[in-house]
């Protein structure tokens, strides 16, 4: 359908929308005039990407003159793949209707491991093997040797892409990686290259999170975009801890052997350059006094990672004088590594601001902060300057000047916190030294400097007003938008009773206790027994649903649970996981059933969607709170208490009720799907947590279903399911519309918005 | 076996000690002859198939020659040995095929009906179908025992129940069950500490099919290095080590006995098998591709120690494998469910079609362009939202009803509910049959294939018959769930239905008689005129009997029971005048009555 906002032409590539989804895009349209931040909640199932789509790009289409360039951020490259298919959905509906005009190049951008296609170079296990034998193959050192040496191999995919230099382009069109790479493959041209060349000109790019918040990535990636920029987080309800994990290291004793052996290897280079080609050090040298860290020309394929701390923070000064020389440098770190050493030697745990921890290190082995600043880009220079390719096994020394670098930038919203042994299992010593940010702000600042808008959404962003605080920004609008529902499709309970009428929890103290396994698996065998198709439990940790199902199965639970529908479980190998995930699909698909047991904060509730028939029914097993006696956590909490005053506690309900609310919403993806979720503790009957749900589940928790034992929860769900599987009016009853047509909104043009949506 | 008949060198011996006659056994669908190579013997040898009760034969793993020892209903016993095994299997499988054409046709001069013939298996399905059917029993008892049926005529039209048409039977596999191997528990004998393990062969299949590492242990140990028992033995003794999570101890018994070692170690071929699947994902849930993409989590960056992620125990993980990953790899085959055709008692048999089948899954990975293509169309239909675009139509899959009577009932109240005017889609009767009839054109036309009849036509007349069915019956009864028949008395109720299912099954065998052409026939519908009367009185008694108010409605629902008895009488009266005229001109057309 094609309706007017304002003055916005809007392609909508179905026949109806949804009201929410039309506000949605009002006032996202708000905050693209204004040229501000916004924040949006809105519910899951109500269409929120498409909706976010169709607006943009109609709003560039509007625009043309000074047409807007997309930045959507994903968490996951998975997301990122179904949003690419709601966006090809979108511009086959727009080339339909606008013909030619409204062609756009849209890609999405992904590491070396997912968009390669040279067979040798994927036969690398991991990432960075990956990413080292590219750079075997393409550095610019590599392809200078001449090109009769037997020895060097080079990746045709990339010769092909240099030697077509300027016709190597992607016509207009919607690239998912798939599509990248087989692309790639026909053209000969390499898909890695080719896409990274595009983002420059592409008007809309999909790329995860880090590629913009992650100083790293962001540096080589995301460096040159337009001010005329709208960057989306989608599923942002994470964005804070996303942003302080971006600037957080920690350092092992396995790091600093491995930085060790580093350093060893790289002073045998030195004294093998020294000995062969002096003059490129002293090259280097020079280079070096004229102040400039890098080279300026640095070609794409000799780009390593950049460097951690953010590109504002950055010294545009001369390197250190006593680091200039190779040498030197190597003797710095060895006494940095020596420190570290030293300080991981410790019996107790330790916490320590940055500005202490540098000087107490200036004091004990004499490293000024500004060279501890420059260590990065010294090191990265030297990697350079002695034509290391192999990057992967430098990674050690390259965590430890990240280090070095982080602690000599950030004086404040960070701090250093050494701990001897893991608190849960003390027996086993494994010190490490962490350095955490707290702050979240930090790293997202430059993107919210950077860019014309912002659009932070989510499912799940209750309480609305937490994020502009930790995130510091004054977003223009901020907006909760509800769930206009044709029936009651979904069906929240708190359970807080088992069978026996005992209460359940996974409150510390009781969650070993027999009788709360036992109900918890009764409550799960009398659910698979009833609701068809998928069911998904979430667990608050790994090792506790390793304990349960371990306890399930010795008790014969597990068996009566499979002799209704099949156990997949995600474990900690991701490959099994998503083998898993695939499995459970198709036992839903064909009719079999399957349970998936999952965990909070586990990456298959960061992601994966149990929409339709993949999910009828999420249970969630307690509350998924932080391990609150974790140093890191403390400290952040500190932290937040002193500068935003935020409560410990409420930090930590709001956190928790965050995942657990995250975990339950994966159930509807429209609002023709229907799914129950139960909240199977008994702290969430308590009003302080339970009110931290977001409002869309929060209105249809009746009173009624707030403090339910397994017998009564199995009745509710039998009704449920029944009613659910009626037929009923899509397009709502009379009272209110859930389901606008093309008339409607233009009748709602003519009468005002708001009479006709509530 | 296309020709009709089979013929193979072989030894015909009249009892066991017998040495053998050589010669030729020829099979037909109707015969089998032996006929010896010397013309002079007087072994030669007529045994019609239908006369055949059973056979026996040797198994392929014992060490005996290849005997085929057919035993006809007269007890006596035909034995050939075969030079090899396949001859003999092919053999076999004719004569299978042969015996069951032969029950199929009870038609066959009535000579044959005696119960004698009926292997025990039928009798077995027969007496389990009337214990399950309480409505069967009675009525199999009223016709039966009463002797207004015989045995066969009365099984004659309930084919179909005893399903033992195994030629035609679509083949469905059974499935492999969802319980865990790891779930079989070892009997003790209570006195010693000895335990003993029941493997039947489906818990070895799923042993196999869990674990390529222990199928291919097996091709390559047994029986050159160890025997069965011996391999079975010991792969229980790695289990037990598993479960009792010592990893010290396994890592041990590992380093001293090698082959016990195969057991412990991670499974190579499913890690392999994994890297290949993995490829193939849905790229909506691929989380490895995500991690691959993960720069903030390079080694040591990002948090690390704040509780969310869980320690891992350093260990022997070499030796450490988790329930969790049984429980996955177990449910992965449950779902891709029996995927060979052996049914053997022959491990090895098993393992090596196990694993030819893995061999041939590998080479269709290959070819992934197609199914990407898929993957793809199916990723952008769900990538769209289906309650804001008209609704899709999905292609319809053939459904194999099992019972019309449940599926009619079932489908009522979906058409009942569907709102008034979406039926534009929907076709009227007519039309419905009019597909119906193309359909069958067609059939004529091009001749029987799979499906018969395409899925979309059969739903479509399906459909349209439940609805004017249910339709027309919701007029009548206002209230299809409170019918007329629930306001009656429980026993009336019963008495009507026993009546109406009686009636049905005489008026089957009456008119299936006719024309009567022979003089079996003639008696039997004789009989069944009796009975039938029988019946008819019966209902007026019950008219009677019922109380005043539901009494007219009684007799709207005992008529057109009794007009079909009607219908049924005045057939019979006038065939027996026409019979009378012509009998009385002395024509006897067929010879018979």
């Amino acid at each position: 359908m094609i309706f007017k906002i304002e003055d916005v032409e809007v392609y909508f590539p179905y026949d109806n929308i949804y009201p929410e989804q039309y506000e949605y895009m009002v006032e996202l349209k708000r905050a693209l005039d204004a040229k501000g931040h916004c924040l949006l909640e809105m519910p899951t199932g109500t269409g929120k990407t498409i909706a976010l789509l169709s607006l943009i790009t109609s709003y560039r289409l509007a625009h043309l003159e000074s047409p807007i360039k997309l930045i959507y951020c994903t968490r996951t490259v998975h997301e990122m793949e179904k949003t690419l298919a709601e966006l090809k959905l979108l511009h086959d509906y727009q080339v339909r209707h606008m013909g030619e005009r409204a062609r756009i190049l849209a890609i999405g951008l992904s590491s070396r491991k997912n968009l390669c296609v040279n067979t040798k170079v994927l036969a690398a296990e991991n990432r960075d093997s990956v990413d080292a034998a590219c750079r075997k193959r393409t550095a610019s050192w590599v392809r200078a040797l001449p090109a009769d040496n037997p020895n060097v191999e080079l990746c045709d995919f990339f010769e092909k892409y240099e030697k077509d230099a300027e016709r190597a382009l992607l016509p207009p069109g919607v690239y998912t990686l798939e599509d990248l790479r087989a692309f790639g493959k026909k053209h000969g041209w390499c898909p890695y290259f080719l896409a990274r060349h595009m983002v420059q000109l592409a008007n809309i790019i999909v790329y995860s999170y880090q590629y913009l918040l992650d100083p790293k990535v962001a540096g080589i990636i995301s460096k040159e975009m337009q001010k005329e920029t709208v960057v989306v987080f989608d599923e942002a309800h994470n964005i804070d801890n996303v942003c302080i994990e971006a600037l957080s290291v920690s350092v092992r004793r396995v790091t600093l052997e491995g930085a060790n052996r580093n350093l060893n290897k790289i002073r045998q280079e030195i004294d093998r350059f020294k000995a062969t080609d002096a003059g490129r050090l002293r090259a280097e040298y020079t280079r070096l006094v004229e102040g400039l860290a890098l080279r300026g020309d640095l070609s794409g394929t000799d780009q390593w990672l950049a460097n951690p701390a953010l590109p504002h923070d950055i010294l545009k000064e001369a390197v250190p004088g006593n680091i200039r020389r190779a040498e030197h440098f190597v003797h710095v770190l060895r006494r940095l590594l020596q420190y570290l050493g030293g300080r991981l030697d410790t019996e107790n745990v330790e916490k320590e601001s940055p500005v202490s921890f540098v000087s107490s290190l200036n004091s004990q082995a004499g490293i000024e902060q500004k060279i501890l600043k420059f260590c990065y880009d010294r090191l990265h220079s030297l990697m350079l300057t002695l034509e290391i390719t192999d990057t992967d096994e430098f990674l050690p020394i390259q965590t430890v000047c990240d280090f070095a670098t982080l602690v000599g930038t950030y004086a404040r919203g960070f701090s250093i916190i050494i701990e001897p042994y893991d608190e849960r299992m003390p027996h086993i010593p494994d010190p490490i030294l962490q350095l955490s940010c707290h702050d979240a702000s930090l790293a997202i600042k430059p993107v919210f400097d950077r860019f014309q808008s912002v659009v932070i959404t989510s499912g799940t962003l209750s309480p609305i007003d937490l994020y502009p605080r930790l995130l510091s920004f004054n977003p223009v609008v901020s907006r909760s938008f509800k769930m206009s529902m044709t029936r009651d499709c979904i069906c929240p309970m708190v359970l807080t009773r088992g069978s026996d009428q005992l209460p359940v929890s996974t409150k510390f103290d009781m969650r070993s206790d027999p009788g709360v396994v036992r109900n918890y698996g009764k409550l799960l065998v009398e659910m698979v027994s009833i609701v068809p198709d998928g069911v998904v439990c979430f667990f608050v940790s790994y090792s506790y649903m390793d304990g349960i199902i371990a306890t399930w199965n010795e008790t014969g639970i597990l068996k009566e649970i499979m002799q209704q529908k099949l156990v997949f479980i995600e474990t900690q190998d991701v490959v099994e996981t998503t083998l898993a995930l695939d499995n459970y699909r198709r036992a839903c698909d064909c009719g079999r059933g399957a349970v998936f047991f999952s965990v909070a904060r586990g990456k298959v509730a960061e992601g994966i969607d149990f929409d339709r028939h993949y999910g009828r029914l999420v249970v969630m097993f307690g509350v998924p709170f932080q391990y609150t006696l974790s140093k890191i956590l403390l400290a952040r909490l500190e932290y937040l208490r002193d500068t935003f005053q935020i409560k410990e506690g409420d930090f930590l309900t709001f956190d928790a009720l965050r995942q657990a609310a995250q975990c339950v919403g994966r159930v509807i993806r429209s609002k023709a799907d229907y799914g129950m979720m139960i909240f199977a503790d008994k702290r969430y009957s308590r009003h302080d947590k339970r009110s931290k749900l977001p409002g869309w589940i929060l209105s249809h928790l009746r009173d009624a279903h707030l403090n339910l034992s397994t017998d009564m929860a199995i009745h509710i769900a039998r009704e449920f399911l029944r009613k659910m599987a009626q037929p009923y009016d899509k397009a709502g009853t009379l009272g209110s519309k859930t389901l606008l047509t093309q008339e409607d909104l233009e009748k709602m043009a003519e009468t005002g918005v708001q009479d006709m949506v509530y | 076996m296309a020709s009709g008949q089979v013929e193979k060198r072989v030894k015909y011996k009249s009892s066991l000690k017998d040495p053998g006659t050589p010669g030729f056994l020829r099979i037909r669908e109707a015969m089998l002859f032996f006929v010896p190579t010397d013309p002079k013997s007087d072994s030669k040898l007529k045994v019609l198939t239908q006369n055949i009760k059973s056979q026996k034969y040797t198994k392929e793993a014992s060490n005996k020659p290849p005997w085929l020892n057919m035993t006809n209903k007269q007890g006596r016993s035909y034995i050939f040995e075969f030079e090899n095994y396949a001859d003999m299997q092919t053999c076999r499988d004719f004569i299978t095929k042969a015996l069951a054409k032969c029950e199929e046709e009870p038609t066959k001069p009535a000579v044959s009906t005696s119960s004698e013939q009926l292997n025990i298996a039928d009798l077995e399905m027969r007496f389990k179908l009337l214990r399950e059917n309480s409505e069967l029993q009675r009525l199999h008892k009223q016709f039966v025992e009463s002797k207004v049926l015989t045995e066969d005529e009365f099984w004659a039209t309930r084919k179909k129940l005893i399903g033992k048409d195994s030629i035609r039977k679509s083949k469905q596999q059974v499935g492999l069950k969802s319980m865990m191997v790891s779930g079989i528990k070892p009997s003790t004998d209570g006195r010693t500490n000895r335990v003993t393990f029941n493997l039947t062969p489906e818990i070895i299949f799923q042993i196999f099919a869990e674990k390529p590492a222990v199928r291919q242990a097996f091709i390559n140990y047994v029986p050159s290095k160890m025997t069965e028992k011996d391999f079975w033995t010991k792969y229980f003794r790695a289990e037990y080590l598993y479960s009792t999570k010592n990893t010290a101890v396994a890592a041990a018994e590992a380093a001293e006995d090698e082959e016990l070692a195969v057991f412990l170690k991670p499974d190579e071929i499913l890690a392999r098998e994994a890297r290949q699947k993995i490829r193939r994902v849905d790229p909506t849930l691929d989380m490895e591709a995500d991690q691959g993409d993960d720069y903030t989590h390079l080694m040591d960056h990002g948090i690390q120690r704040d509780g969310t992620m869980d320690v891992i125990e350093p260990q022997n993980d070499q030796f450490k494998r988790s329930l969790l990953q049984d429980l996955n790899r177990h449910a992965a085959v449950v779902l891709e469910g029996r995927s060979i055709d052996v049914d053997s008692e022959d491990t090895r048999i098993v393992a090596e079609a196990l694993t030819r089948v893995k061999q041939v899954n590998k080479a269709d990975g290959d070819t992934t362009k197609e199914a990407n293509q898929e993957r793809w169309e199916r990723m952008s239909r769900v990538a769209g939202m289906e309650d804001l675009q008209a609704p899709q139509n999905f292609p319809l899959a053939p459904l194999s009803i099992k019972d019309p009577r449940d599926y009619f009932e079932s489908q009522q109240g979906n058409v009942l509910n569907v709102p008034r005017g979406a039926g534009a889609l929907k076709r009227n009767v007519h039309e419905a049959y009019g597909l119906l009839k193309e359909s069958i054109l067609e059939i004529r036309a091009t001749g029987l294939c799979v499906p018969l009849i395409k899925p979309d036509v059969s739903f479509d007349v399906f459909r349209s018959l439940t609805q004017t069915i249910s339709t027309a019956k919701n007029i009548i009864g206002k209230n299809p769930r409170e019918s007329f028949l629930d306001r009656l008395p429980k026993s009336t109720k019963d008495e009507v239905l026993h009546h109406w299912a009686s009636i049905q099954e005489l008026l089957r065998h009456f008119w299936s008689s006719y024309p009567i052409t022979t003089t079996y026939l003639h008696i039997k519908v004789g009989k069944l005129k009796d009975a039938m009367s029988n019946t008819y009185s019966q209902l007026e008694a019950m008219k009677e009997s019922v109380q005043s108010d539901l009494r007219h409605q009684v007799s709207l629902l005992v008529r057109p029971m009794q007009q079909a008895l009607d219908a049924a009488f005045q057939h019979y009266e006038a065939d027996l005048q026409r019979r009378k005229a012509k009998s009385g001109g002395g024509e006897r057309p067929n010879g018979y009555v």
